[in-house]
């Protein structure tokens, strides 16, 4: 590969030794890259994680499906209940082109490839990054780099097999326009430029910097304008060579995108609570920069140090690249995965030129030792010393430096014993001394370079555990090692499964936005809101319902043609990201939009409880009772392993929805809304406005209805 | 024919067996009836009558033909469905051929087995789920038959003693869970007398819609099984929800007609087995086995109750030797037709067996009427595609798991066809490469560029020369500088002399090869750049050959005339300056012209 071009000196073999051995090192750091990301595929099985991966892979079945024309003008009804979405031209399609190409090409089943896209390009980033840093401070900064990219946990998180979502080949695709950018800036060549700027474009196709950072930005990605900007500034820049101001310009165009994101962030979660409400979205803390990029943390000013001498174009750019990207990673834990290429980046360097530093000091001190140990002729030694010199001359590299060994000897000497064999002392002149003084003192190098070998290898335990025990978890599949063995929490996947077999095709499913994604892909019903969230009052519907009494509740759900509602609960078995702790959230976000929703009606003096001391609001609401419905069937004290206590209120019927199924852990509750009476028993209501059929009909009414529960 | 001539005397005892518990939603009925010739002449066929709707669901029938009488040898006799003329449309006819013709008189004992399915009516049709299920069966109390019987019961053995309610006719009892009609004496032909038997049933009814089975061929050494079912709980339907809490705290009571898991009887050695469904693998199955079967208990992501629905795969491979012989010039692929689970009843059952690329010769034998075709299949690396044989048949039941086979003919040669592939294509790959990298393909010879690139190389290749030489020259440097350490130790001055004696011929030798290639440098236009830090390389390294020489004369002399090494230092220490410092400016050089 590329290590092969680096010098041509006269020992071509060396040379072609040291290629094959550094391809044969890519290649390995390619295979650890995959083999640590498929942790999750052996611990738990080939599945698809989380909740957004199961939205790009419906899309790339439908892709795969339905081909490329039907896929750009999909309208997608099967969510956002009853407004649907555009599909083609809110997606980013990068990701699913680049899995449904490799589908078409490589191989049939359409899961598979989106299991393992995210290693398969994690390995490609960790070649990329290869590149760049060779660029920047030659190959072995490049091996290390490489190395650690591979590994590095905060990267992991977002790239274990089967978590199919934008950022894992987002960050092959950037670090690559980085490696093409800096190529064709060092080389002025055309063709890295036009390479360049097609992959600029799939970056943004790609569309991560939008969009995998902030979820409610975004439409038609690829025809905004401001898009365009920014790629026509990029691709300005490459062409004309703006050397002057390329620092300048580079920054912007490619953090153009972020810098918005952050402004936008800022503004979106002083206003709008869906953003707050996810937990990305806060800033790390000191721990998460540990866990996430761990000794790159301490490596990284050295590499910046390292950068500085000397300071080319490319070294600026790598610090550059590091400085922004530390700054954004401030703001958002999510942005953590930009700051790590470069803390891998300059990490390699720092390495690299620290072993650099002590194995010379090392080698130029050796030999040294070996022959002073026996202290036998001064002859002796000179001439073993000489022979050495002459045997190494063929290399220009050794040559210099076996010159400072014969340099570095009678220095030491002289101050030993003063001997009359002095002939083939030369004058140390300015490079000598400069090159002498980077060596350092045998032991202090010997230890050092223990020391960052294990440094390296906690990183490597460190990176290890991560991937096998922090970050390989599906998150619809749980487990948990009980003294009787390993207990399987499947209860997402019965659910889901029980809604696509025994449901209608065309029922609605009503749930919270978090379970959007997974209902459309797996269960395959419609749903009313999910993790697209970019309508908020629609949310907000939702939350209201939630958080309403249960007449009200119905009322709205009828509205929107709601069949099903589904509330996720963790009471029973201690699952602790259930609907009930998300709960304040959608009273938040039901409040913001629906003012008669207030969060203090569900707060005793401030906080939250569902014990006996809860508020009646509380008790009455929906989601409570969905939750908790039965429950205190199960061991007579109905108590919640989640919040540690006892529910407030333990005995009480449903009178407008039925549970229709609950899963082996209770984790997950269907019920279905009851059909409407025909005949209302005892006295008749007051009159009210008889048009629930329209959903903004209903909202206007549920604005101006008093809360009857306050 | 004329069936309706009774020439035919029956003794029967009618047996349907409702719903034993492996058999949930099956009726399976055995007559055993003595027939007796009492019309004129031979005859070698008798005919069997079935009401249209109970023959919409017969799935098998079976003949069984007992000779003599008590304890005789038995044999299965062929048994097909017949349209004879003149008799009434509601009814469907099979005939079963006599081994031999029965003459006057003579008497011959039958048995016949047929299984029904979906006779079974759940009645009430939706329970709660802690209500048990109630299905309805129909039948005739008097044996269909286009002959005159002379003396038939007919028993039915319910799955459990509660009966909720039954057709009382004279001759009628219920012992424990059977109901007994008969002995009917002389019955005439075609009678029939309507009975319904309303009992609890809370077996569930396994029902696969469809059950795709593939059975892929690998000559490597596997058969690979791959089964797609789609079931639904055949039984009374679900109302009012489901309750988990009922189900998992009082399940004596709630939910007995539901089921939570299958067995599904494995043949041996069967490995890689695998169970999921669309959206992942479903952890709750367990394996086991022996070296007769192996078994896998399945279940499936939540119980089924009645009308629920779910489908599934499972997927095992085989080892080929089991499945696969060879006879005749042809192989064989034996291997059953139905699905391993014996519970289940099957709608629409499709086999489909993948025979590896290149097969030719394909033929099947089932034994029974299926639907066949062929298709074609495309995997990995495939050319022609895989042709697949594909067998269709519906209401499958248990008793359908006979073997069948598939013969086709195949050339072994063809298997390393794919790997041969692979192993050409790399090969190409890397010859393209090579011829890549060894050829010009620059499309303009004659630009100006182009040129001026080949000339860049072509300085680069003299300049890589220059180098060489010069660091030659460098190590006879060395050489010198040795034979002046060895004169110190040794003080053989013969042997320092002609060791400078040898380094002179090696230095002018090199000179000599030196100067055409800076000739050349000099002269081209492209070296312009690095021309004057060669030449002042070749300079430098001239000046210090001849100091070297000199400050070797030097040494030399100063031995011969024995003079001491402090004196001999004094006397080279500034040629030692000198020489260092042009050694150091030859490297500084060498560097550079490295980096040009």
């Amino acid at each position: 590969m590329a290590a092969t071009a680096e010098t041509k000196g006269p020992s071509a073999l060396r040379n072609a030794f040291g290629g094959v051995l550094g391809v044969f090192i890519l290649l390995l750091i390619g295979v650890l890259a995959f083999s640590i990301r498929i942790f999750s595929v052996i611990k738990y099985e080939s599945v698809i994680h989380e909740f957004d991966p199961y939205f790009n892979y419906r899309v790339t079945q439908y892709l795969t499906k339905n081909g490329i024309y039907d896929f750009w003008n999909w309208f997608d009804d099967r969510t956002w209940y009853p407004l649907g979405r555009v599909i083609g031209g809110t997606v980013y399609p990068g990701l699913t082109l680049t899995a449904g190409s490799m589908w078409w090409y490589v191989l049939d089943m359409v899961e598979t490839v989106c299991v393992f896209t995210a290693p398969i390009f994690s390995a490609n980033a960790a070649w990329a990054t290869y590149l760049l840093t060779k660029e920047v401070k030659g190959t072995g900064a490049g091996l290390i780099a490489a190395a650690l990219l591979a590994m590095v946990p905060s990267y992991i998180s977002r790239s274990v097999a089967g978590s199919y979502d934008n950022e894992a080949v987002a960050i092959f695709a950037l670090v690559f326009t980085f490696y093409l950018y800096v190529k064709t800036l060092n080389t002025g060549s055309l063709f890295y430029a036009t390479l360049n700027a097609l992959s600029y474009f799939y970056m943004v196709v790609l569309g991560t910097l939008l969009a995998s950072l902030v979820p409610v930005v975004g439409f038609n990605a690829v025809m905004t304008s401001e898009h365009f900007a920014s790629f026509l500034v990029f691709m300005e820049n490459v062409t004309l060579k703006h050397n002057d101001h390329y620092n300048i310009e580079e920054a912007f165009s490619w953090h153009y995108a972020q810098l918005e994101c952050c402004f936008r962030r800022t503004y979106a979660s002083k206003y709008i609570p869906i953003i707050a409400s996810v937990s990305e979205h806060q800033p790390p803390t000191w721990p998460s920069y540990f866990m996430d990029i761990n000794v790159l943390a301490f490596l990284v000013p050295a590499g910046i140090i390292a950068c500085f001498l000397p300071l080319s174009d490319a070294s600026s750019f790598a610090v550059l690249y590091l400085v922004t990207s530390v700054y954004f990673s401030g703001v958002m834990v999510r942005l953590m995965l930009v700051l790590a290429p470069a803390a891998c980046i300059m990490s390699g360097i720092a390495l690299s030129e620290a072993y650099d530093v002590f194995t010379r000091s090392i080698k130029l001190q050796l030999p040294n030792i070996l022959d002073n140990s026996p202290d036998a002729g001064d002859i002796n030694s000179v001439s073993s010393i000489a022979q050495n010199d002459a045997s190494k001359i063929d290399s220009h590299a050794t040559t210099n430096k076996s010159e400072t060994v014969s340099k570095e000897r009678p220095s030491r000497k002289n101050r030993k014993k003063e001997k009359e064999k002095e002939i083939v002392e030369k004058v140390p002149s300015n490079s000598e001394n400069k090159k002498r003084l980077l060596v350092l003192p045998l032991e202090a190098s010997a230890v050092s370079i223990l020391l960052l070998i294990v440094l390296g290898g906690f990183y490597v335990v460190h990176c290890v555990w991560a991937a096998a025990e922090a970050y390989s978890a599906p998150s619809i599949v749980l487990t948990s090692y009980a003294p009787d063995g390993l207990h399987v929490f499947d209860d997402f996947r019965e659910a889901y499964a029980w809604l696509r077999h025994n449901t209608d095709v065309d029922d609605k499913v009503a749930s919270w936005w978090d379970y959007g994604y997974q209902t459309t892909a797996m269960a395959n019903r419609t749903v009313i809101v999910d993790n697209n969230t970019w309508n908020n009052t629609h949310i907000a519907t939702v939350g209201t319902a939630m958080s309403s009494p249960e007449k009200a509740a119905w009322e709205i759900f009828n509205s929107l043609d709601v069949k099903y509602v589904l509330v996720v609960f963790g009471g029973l078995v201690g699952y602790p990201s259930d609907d009930i702790n998300k709960f304040l959230w959608m009273v938040r976000i039901g409040g913001g939009v629906f003012p008669h929703i207030r969060e203090p009606d569900y707060l005793r003096d401030g906080q939250y409880r569902i014990d006996a001391q809860a508020t009646p609001t509380m008790l009455n609401c929906l989601m409570y009772k969905l939750s908790y419905y039965r429950f205190v069937e199960t061991d007579g004290k109905a108590f919640d392993r989640v919040r540690r206590t006892e529910i407030g209120k333990k005995y009480f019927k449903l009178t407008h929805f039925e549970e229709v199924f609950t899963t082996h852990h209770w984790m997950v509750r269907i019920y279905k809304l009851k059909p409407p009476k025909n005949r209302i028993r005892g006295k008749l209501k007051k009159p009210r406005s008889t048009s629930k059929s329209s959903s903004s009909n209903q909202k206007r009414a549920g604005n101006t209805q008093k809360n009857p529960w306050q | 024919m004329a069936p309706t001539v009774p020439r035919f005397v029956l003794l029967l005892f009618l047996l349907p067996i409702l719903s034993s518990t492996a058999r949930s939603d099956l009726v399976i009925s055995r007559v055993d009836r003595r027939v007796e010739n009492v019309g004129a002449g031979a005859v070698s066929e008798v005919l069997l009558a079935f009401p249209n709707s109970q023959a919409e669901n017969l799935a098998a029938i079976k003949t069984i033909y007992i000779e003599g009488k008590g304890k005789g040898s038995s044999s299965s006799l062929p048994t097909a469905r017949v349209e004879p003329e003149g008799v009434p449309p509601e009814l469907t006819f099979y005939s079963i051929s006599l081994p031999k013709g029965l003459e006057k008189g003579e008497t011959v004992t039958l048995d016949i087995l047929t299984v029904f399915t979906h006779s079974l009516k759940p009645f009430p049709e939706e329970i709660t789920q802690a209500d048990v299920q109630l299905v309805l069966y129909q039948d005739s109390a008097h044996y269909l038959s286009p002959y005159a019987v002379k003396v038939q019961t007919l028993g039915i053995r319910l799955p459990s003693r509660r009966v909720e309610s039954y057709t009382k006719y004279p001759n009628t009892k219920l012992v424990e869970s059977e109901i007994r009609y008969g002995p009917y004496e002389n019955v005439p032909a075609f009678s029939y007398s309507p009975i319904v038997v309303h009992f609890e049933n809370n077996n569930p009814f396994v029902v696969a819609r469809e059950l795709v089975r593939e059975i892929e061929i690998s000559h490597w050494g596997n058969v690979q099984v791959t089964e797609h079912y789609s079931l639904v709980h055949g039984g009374a339907g679900t109302k009012g929800g489901f309750s988990r809490i009922d189900y998992q705290y009082r399940h004596s009571i709630s939910g007995m007609s539901s089921f939570r898991h299958l067995i599904a009887r494995l043949p041996p050695r069967a490995h890689s087995i695998y169970y999921r469904d669309e959206i992942g693998n479903i952890s709750t199955s367990h394996v086991w086995g022996d070296s007769r079967r192996t078994q896998l208990e399945i279940e499936p992501r939540f119980p089924i109750f009645g009308g629920w629905r779910t489908s599934f795969t499972i997927g095992y491979g085989l080892p080929l030797q089991d499945f696969l012989f060879e006879s005749e010039g042809k192989r064989v692929l034996n291997i059953t037709f139905g699905c391993p689970m014996a519970e289940v009843v099957i709608d629409n059952l499709i086999v489909k067996v993948v025979l590896p690329e290149g097969s030719k010769a394909i033929s099947v034998s089932a034994p029974f009427p299926t639907k066949q075709w062929q298709e074609i299949k495309y995997s990995h690396l495939d050319i022609i595609g895989r042709p697949v044989v594909i067998l269709e048949k519906n209401n499958i039941v248990p008793e359908h798991n006979l073997y069948f086979q598939v013969y086709y003919k195949f050339n072994n040669l063809s298997l390393l066809r794919e790997p041969m592939m692979l192993i050409f294509g790399f090969f190409f790959l890397f010859i393209a490469c090579i011829v890549y990298m060894h050829t010009d393909i620059s499309i303009s010879k004659s630009s100006a560029s182009y040129l001026a690139k080949l000339q860049w190389d072509e300085v680069q290749a003299t300049v890589q020369q220059v180098q060489n030489i010069i660091s030659h020259s460098l190590a006879v440097h060395e050489k010198l500088e040795a034979s002046l350490r060895d004169l110190s130790r040794t003080g053989d001055v013969q042997s320092c002399k002609a060791a400078r004696k040898a380094a002179d011929g090696q230095l002018k030798e090199l000179a000599k090869e030196l100067k055409p290639l800076l000739g050349f440098l000099q002269s081209s236009t492209q070296a312009s750049q690095i021309w004057p830090k060669v030449e002042e390389l070749v300079v430098k390294e001239k000046e210090m050959q001849e100091k070297l020489m000199l400050r070797h004369a030097t040494v030399v002399d100063c031995f011969e005339k024995k003079l001491g090494g402090r004196e001999i230092e004094n006397r080279i220490a500034s040629q030692q300056q000198k020489i260092s410092a042009l050694r150091q400016e030859v490297d500084d050089l060498l560097e550079v012209i490295d980096e040009i």
